[in-house]
C-alpha cells in the first residue's frame, strides 16, 4: 500500500507494479483508476487518512487475495487533488481471469465502504466534508 | 486514564477520560452536545483495531479514536 501527498502519478506506479509481478506467474492484472471529475464547481478534492487502521484493513485484503492464488495492490492521495487527475488506484494480479474480476470488484467496493479515508470538496479554497457521499464504517453507531 | 481521539471531519480535540468499558465512554461522550450528530454514524478503534462490542474492556493508556463516514477514491 502506498500514500502520496497530491495526485497519483499513475502510469509510473502501474508500470512498476507490472514489474515487480512480472515473473510471478499471473495471467491476469486489472488495474483500477479513479480520476476526479470536474463538477459541482469544485476545484479539488482533499483527502483525510487514518493510516493505522487502513494498513490494517489493507493487509486483511492481501490475506484474503493469497487465500486465492492471488495479490492486492493499492495507492491513494492524501490532502488536494486536483480535477482531472488521480486519488486512488488499486489493482489485482491473479493466475486467471475470474478471480481477478471477482475481487476488484469487492475490494474497490468494500474500500469504499470501509477504508479509513474522508473526503472533502475544494471550492474558493475552502474544504467542504463530503458527508452526503460518505458511508458509515461497519458497526457505526456503537457509542450511540 | 484513557485518550479518545476525533478523526476526519469531527474537528475536536483529543479528550482524556476514566473509563473501564466502551460503555463508559459512550456514556461521557453523550454529555457533549456537539458530538450528538456524530455518535449514530461513527465507527470506533481500539488502540488501532476496529471494535463491536460496548462491553470492551478498557486499561490505563489505551486510545479510542471514533471514525466518522468514509468516502476514499
Amino acid at each position: 500500500m502506498e500514500l502520496y501527498d497530491g495526485p497519483l502519478d499513475t502510469k509510473e506506479i502501474f508500470g512498476r507494479w507490472l514489474d515487480e509481478e512480472a515473473q510471478s506467474n499471473y495471467g491476469a492484472y486489472i488495474p483500477f483508476v479513479g480520476t476526479i471529475r470536474a463538477e459541482e464547481d469544485i476545484e479539488a478534492l482533499s483527502f483525510d487518512i487514518y493510516e493505522p487502521v487502513l494498513r490494517e484493513w489493507f493487509d486483511a485484503w492481501q490475506e484474503k487475495a493469497k487465500g486465492l492464488g492471488a495479490a492486492v495492490k493499492m495507492a491513494h492521495s492524501q490532502g488536494d487533488v486536483p480535477i482531472h487527475t488521480s486519488s486512488y488506484i488499486s489493482a489485482v494480479f491473479s493466475p486467471k481471469r475470474r478471480v481477478a474480476l471477482e475481487l476488484i470488484d469487492a475490494f474497490v467496493e468494500d474500500f469504499k465502504a470501509n477504508a479509513p479515508i474522508w473526503k472533502y470538496d475544494v471550492k474558493n479554497g475552502e474544504r467542504i466534508y463530503a458527508a452526503d457521499r460518505s458511508t458509515p464504517m461497519y458497526g457505526s453507531g456503537l457509542l450511540a | 486514564m484513557i485518550k479518545v481521539e476525533f478523526l476526519g471531519p469531527i474537528g475536536k480535540m483529543p479528550m482524556e477520560m476514566e473509563a473501564s468499558t466502551l460503555a463508559d465512554v459512550s456514556a461521557k461522550l453523550k454529555e457533549d452536545s456537539t458530538l450528538i450528530q456524530w455518535l449514530d454514524k461513527c465507527a470506533v478503534a481500539l488502540n488501532d483495531t476496529m471494535v463491536n462490542d460496548l462491553s470492551t474492556r478498557l486499561k490505563d493508556g489505551d486510545r479510542v479514536s471514533i471514525l466518522p463516514p468514509v468516502c476514499g477514491g
